[in-house]
């Protein structure tokens, strides 16, 4: 065991037990997954995904590029770092070989999302960012404070309690504070324009199976702040060298955090490896722990404080040194010495921990992803932020602390504060900087050395495979795969990044990325500022799909619209189908003789013959219903349709059609004229909102002098066409008062008039060609008046039809629907509709593009129908429309499509409607179409099939 | 088809988007608190909030029309909620719509604007209770902090996925109207239902 008996914050009364690779073992509450293995004495963790090398835990937190693990319980759940995972009692996981697998059935925990604002976000709680928060909380502010650690203090974290009663005061004092929200577990993933940030809460992934079902585990914050301040720290990077990758390779102050707070301490005979000052105070600390420790660093120059603190602790001191490979399997054994630069007298120690470090880098994603700009410091080998984006009138972005290069700990405590109190002042709040916790001397005393890999060159026997120098541990990537991407040309840190995938894995580069720029400038001898970084995108770290999906799945993934009678086809056993978000009874399938249930064809095929023979009945609510208000309303709807609508006499409705400036068929519908300053007209269901937009964009830019007013009134009625030549006497029973007779009430005017009671307006106007009544009443009443209609018109068998119904019948008069059988490259002449095209009017919406040559083409396609010569074959909507059967040779030239098939009782069999190139040209003709591999023969005839003098609509 | 009719007189009378929700609601944790507010007469205005009609029909109602953006205004019975530079939505109790559009059409005479019925259009919800803030953050990026939206307050906003009206009826950011569409109203309610899953006893 290498768990020491005391220290760290870990909670050692309680045990958890958990498993890892089929094998038992035991941590405590404080641990994460990696530091309870580390605690049993296991390294290797994972394999490699291409290489299949063993791989261990090189990191103590989110830059974790190695110790990659699946979870299988309590819920399966791949690519997960060991070093983030918080240990709970039964825990089960298993190292992985790269990649993981996706749990085979649904997660059953919640996921959900929230919003918040603040006047001062503050990314990260270490030293600088409690500095700021405190700030800002004791001026008053609304402050959100986020960090990933389940708790605030972040590197002092990793310290022997540095600081330990003050961050705990400060966190006391902020929970307690008002308006100040501090979000534990939280990682702050993607900055987004005006100070939006997205943050990830791990809220009960660490309770395991204990966490509370109606809990959600993880959450997604969407935080809006006025000012941003990032102290988000810095990670410390690695330098590479030979078999660098193996079990036992660590960050050095990684090894410093197992000790210091998980009482780990993860090797006996140490070995640390290091460019810079900042990997020393480790050293001394596992040399204190009881550990055998090696100091190895290519620096001749030490600083003197250090010098004696290793002598003091009796560690051996290896100046002008440096690592270039390491022995071993499962686990480092041992680690090949060499002098810095030259590579020569070279040595092996044995040692089964090497920690290594090779500087730091500063977090500055969320601070590039805010487009602030990053300059190359050649002395800490890292990009830093230039300044803080200013915040005075906008959203400003300040970086605090080590993510600003910061490097003592009493610089990250003032320049905490002093960011909050430039945040505030921005923000019109004269703050004073709280006063910093007294803290020792800073011991960084000498510059580090700027080291990317060591200088060695080492014979490589021609394969991939025999280079050893891994950059990115994830993507199994090595400093040749950097060189080749050199010699291949390539110049850009982007395109290196994309032909050697270094940075692309789940900890998206942040231990190697710089490296590979770095090995890429030394290669091509440039200098690094110019070289520049790969972008940083979010997130920042792995955002499971689950949570960014939240609560939109299930039931409640998308709005599901019902018009108000929704409840009674559900009740009289309606099939729905979705239009847009709209549920609509598509038909409504009756029990069979022999107990079963219609199918739709059977179905159809009752509801068209009784709608052509008796009397049926529709739910047309969801038709887009706009009121048009204004002395120039008429004036403006002559503008929009192509046909003249100011003409119309209030009482009297017209079918209308509209196009886009191209002359294409935009939209149709039916305008009821209410009276000179009023008018309704209708859209196509899917159309509804788009028609609405399109006509405030005329009446507020084009035509801005006109006196009219636009209302979305599609769901204040609820509309049901009463259609079959025994509508009358339904409508007469249910409308007492009303005269229905055809002189009294003819085709294409509307009347008002009560419906059991209710105020209704009732339409003349037909989408069957049958005799139709469509009744519109305040949609409360909707389900009321539909009952009222159903139960009148059951002497008269009434049937209600749901939408594929309605299809048939109006294919079966050539009525178009605009979407399906046009597409956007349609005009009005095209289906055929010229008499829709008013000749008279100035001007309108559309008008000019009719003149084009290419729409007066006399070989555009035209709206047909089409009969199959085997009246018993559906054609296939989206089937190609073909003159010579012979389809041996391709290309064959194509004349269109397919738009619209279905069977019809009312003509006998299967029909349907086409757009072809000249096809009024071609009617008689016998055609073909070409569906699933077949040739269907079909004959050309005019679009309207079925009562083509229109004798039925007067009844 | 089944032959078991609901009876004629049962069945005329108003039936509101929400009808049979009220259970549902009632089942949410005592720190929330939503009733529907059925039938409530809604009327779309547009008027020059300059011309002459806007002190016209500031007559009728007993009150200016609120010009500031994203604001509302009580006059007795009516709520006039701002929804755009010449656009308002009069809220009044039961029934009182046609009387109400009639007088304001009158108001408005020949000058340019609009008076538009849409009482069916949309139901209201009252939202009240200490988490009521926090339960709308779930689904709203509208900041309902009662320093930033006091009493009063109006968002054309979306809660979810669903566009809305939410108005802020106190100081304390614990009692919204909201009002939303007819045909989304079923939708919302489930969300608000699943939103409110997570919140506890107390605030």
């Amino acid at each position: 065991m290498t768990r020491l008996t005391t220290g760290g914050l870990i909670d050692r009364t309680t045990v958890l037990s958990f498993s890892f690779d089929g094998r038992p073992y035991a941590g405590h509450p404080g641990d994460t997954l990696a530091s309870a293995l580390l605690a049993n004495g296991v390294h290797r963790v994972a394999t490699s995904v291409n290489r299949g090398r063993p791989r261990g835990i090189m990191a103590a937190g989110v830059e974790e590029a190695s110790a990659l693990v699946q979870l299988e319980a309590p819920f399966p759940e791949p690519m997960l770092s060991a070093t983030t995972i918080e240990l709970y009692e039964g825990l089960v996981a298993r190292g992985l070989p790269g990649r993981g697998k996706l749990a085979d059935r649904p997660d059953p925990a919640r996921y959900d999302a929230i919003h918040a604002h603040c006047d001062v976000l503050v990314v990260g709680a270490g030293p600088a960012g409690l500095m700021a928060a405190l700030t800002a909380a004791r001026a008053g502010s609304r402050v959100v404070l986020v960090d990933e650690q389940p708790m605030v203090g972040g590197s002092l974290l990793g310290t022997r309690g540095e600081l330990s009663d003050w961050t705990a005061t400060v966190l006391a004092e902020l929970t307690s504070t008002p308006e100040v929200l501090v979000l534990s577990r939280t990682t702050a993933f993607g900055y987004y324009d005006d100070g939006f940030v997205l943050a990830l809460q791990k809220r009960t992934d660490h309770l395991g199976a204990a966490a509370p079902d109606n809990a959600a585990r993880q959450r997604i914050w969407r935080l809006r702040a006025k000012q941003v301040i990032l102290a988000t720290g810095a990670h410390e990077r690695p330098v590479v060298f030979a078999d660098n990758d193996r079990p036992g390779v660590m960050l050095a102050q990684a090894g410093r955090t197992y000790l210091n707070r998980y009482g780990v301490l993860a090797g006996n005979r140490i070995l640390v490896f290091t460019t810079n000052d900042s990997a020393y105070v480790a050293a001394v600390e596992l040399a204190e722990a009881g550990a055998e420790v090696t100091v190895v660093d290519p620096r001749t120059d030490l600083a003197p404080f250090w010098a004696a603190e290793c002598a003091r602790v009796g560690i051996a001191v290896r100046p002008g040194h440096m690592v270039t490979g390491t022995t071993g399997e499962e686990r480092v054994t041992g680690v090949h010495l060499a002098a810095y630069p030259s590579g020569g007298a070279s040595a092996t120690v044995h040692c089964d921990l090497l920690l290594v470090s090779g500087g730091w880098n500063p977090t500055v994603h969320l601070f590039s992803q805010a487009r602030g700009k990053l300059e190359y410091d050649a002395e800490l080998g890292a990009f830093l932020p230039v300044a803080g984006l200013p915040g005075a009138g906008v959203v400003g972005v300040r970086v605090t602390g080590a993510a600003a290069g910061t490097v003592s700990l009493a610089g990250c405590l003032a320049g905490g504060a002093a960011e909050a109190v430039a945040a505030l002042r921005d923000l019109g709040v004269a703050a004073q900087p709280v006063a910093p916790p007294p803290v020792g001397t800073d011991r960084v005393e000498r510059a580090g050395l700027v080291l990317w890999t060591v200088p060695v060159e080492i014979s490589l026997d021609g394969s991939d495979l025999s280079d050893t120098r891994f950059v990115d541990l994830q993507r199994d990537a090595t400093v040749g795969d950097v060189l080749r991407a050199a010699g291949a040309g390539l110049r850009s840190v982007e395109h290196v990044k994309r032909y050697t995938t270094i940075g692309t894995a789940h900890d998206q580069g942040k231990t190697s990325g710089l490296i590979a720029s770095g090995i890429m400038a030394d290669a091509l001898g440039v200098d690094m500022a110019a070289l520049g970084t790969t972008t940083y995108r979010p997130p920042y770290a792995s955002v499971s799909f689950a949570a960014l999906a939240g609560r939109d799945r299930g039931a409640i993934f998308d709005p599901v619209r019902v018009t108000a009678i929704h409840s009674w086809h559900i009740e009289h056993g309606a099939q729905f189908e979705d239009v847009g978000q709209w549920k609509r009874p598509l038909c409504y399938p009756r029990r069979t003789a022999f107990g079963g249930l219609e199918d739709l064809p059977a179905a159809v095929a009752r509801e068209t013959r009784a709608a052509r023979t008796g009397v049926a009945m529709l739910d047309a609510s969801t038709l887009g219903k706009i009121n048009v208000q204004g002395v120039d309303a008429g004036e403006f709807l002559d503008r929009i349709y192509t046909n003249i609508i100011s003409t119309l006499k209030p009482g009297f409705v017209r079918y209308a059609v509209m196009c886009g400036m191209d002359g294409m068929i935009l939209d149709d519908g039916t305008v009821m004229r209410v009276s000179d300053t009023e008018f309704v007209l209708t859209t196509t269901t899917g159309n509804a909102a788009k028609v609405l937009d399109w006509l405030e964009e005329f009446a507020q830019t084009e035509w801005p002098d006109l006196r009219v007013h636009l209302t979305s009134v599609t769901e204040q009625w609820a509309t049901i066409p009463v259609v079959g030549p025994l509508s009358r006497q339904v409508i007469a029973a249910v409308a007492p008062a009303l005269d229905v007779s055809n002189e009294a009430f003819g085709f294409m005017t509307w009347r008002s008039a009560e419906i059991a009671g209710i105020e209704a307006r009732i339409c003349r106007i037909s989408f069957s060609g049958e005799l139709a009544y469509e009744v519109n009443v305040p949609s409360w009443y909707g389900i009321a008046v539909w009952q009222a209609v159903f139960d009148a018109g059951q002497p008269y068998g009434i049937t209600p039809y749901g939408t594929e119904t309605m299809h048939v019948l109006r294919a079966e008069k050539g009525y178009p629907i605009i979407g399906q059988d046009t597409d956007g490259t349609v005009t009005p002449q095209d289906l055929g509709m010229s008499w829709v095209v008013s000749k008279k009017k100035l001007d309108f919406v559309g008008k000019r593009s009719f003149s084009r040559a290419e729409n007066l083409r006399p070989d555009r396609k035209h709206l047909v129908g089409l009969l199959p010569v085997d009246r018993s074959v559906l054609l296939a909507e989206g089937a190609q429309v073909i003159a010579d059967p012979d389809v041996s040779q391709l290309p064959v030239v194509m004349l269109g499509h397919v738009t619209s098939s279905y069977r019809s009782v009312a003509l006998g069999g299967t029909f349907g409607l086409a757009l072809v190139r000249s096809g009024r040209d071609r009617i008689g003709e016998r055609l073909f179409a070409w569906q699933d591999g077949e040739v269907v023969p079909v004959m050309v005839t005019g679009p309207v099939l079925y009562d083509e003098e229109g004798a039925r609509r007067d009844g | 088809m089944t032959a078991e009719h609901v009876s004629p007189s049962k069945l005329l009378r108003p039936l509101s988007p929400l009808d049979g929700w009220q259970a549902a609601f009632d089942a949410l944790p005592n720190v929330v608190a939503v009733t529907e507010i059925a039938f409530m007469a809604q009327l779309n205005l547009r008027v020059d909030p300059s011309g002459p009609a806007a002190g016209a029909v500031a007559k009728v109602l007993g009150s200016a029309l609120p010009t500031q953006p994203c604001s509302s205004t009580r006059s007795g019975e009516y709520q006039l909620l701002w929804l755009g530079p010449d656009e308002w939505l009069i809220l009044a109790p039961e029934g009182a719509g046609p009387e109400l559009e009639t007088a304001l059409r009158e108001a408005i005479g020949g000058e340019p604007g609009a008076v538009t019925d849409v009482s069916a259009q949309r139901t209201t919800l009252a939202l009240s209770g200490c988490a009521s803030r926090e339960l709308l953050a779930k689904g709203c990026s509208i900041d309902l902090h009662p320093k930033v939206s006091p009493m009063g307050t109006c968002v054309q906003t979306l809660v979810a996925q669903t566009g809305i009206i939410i108005v802020a009826r106190d100081e304390t950011a614990s009692d919204f109207l909201l009002v939303v569409r007819a045909s989304f109203a079923q939708y919302f309610a489930a969300w608000l239902i699943d939103a409110g899953v997570e919140l506890t006893g107390a605030c």
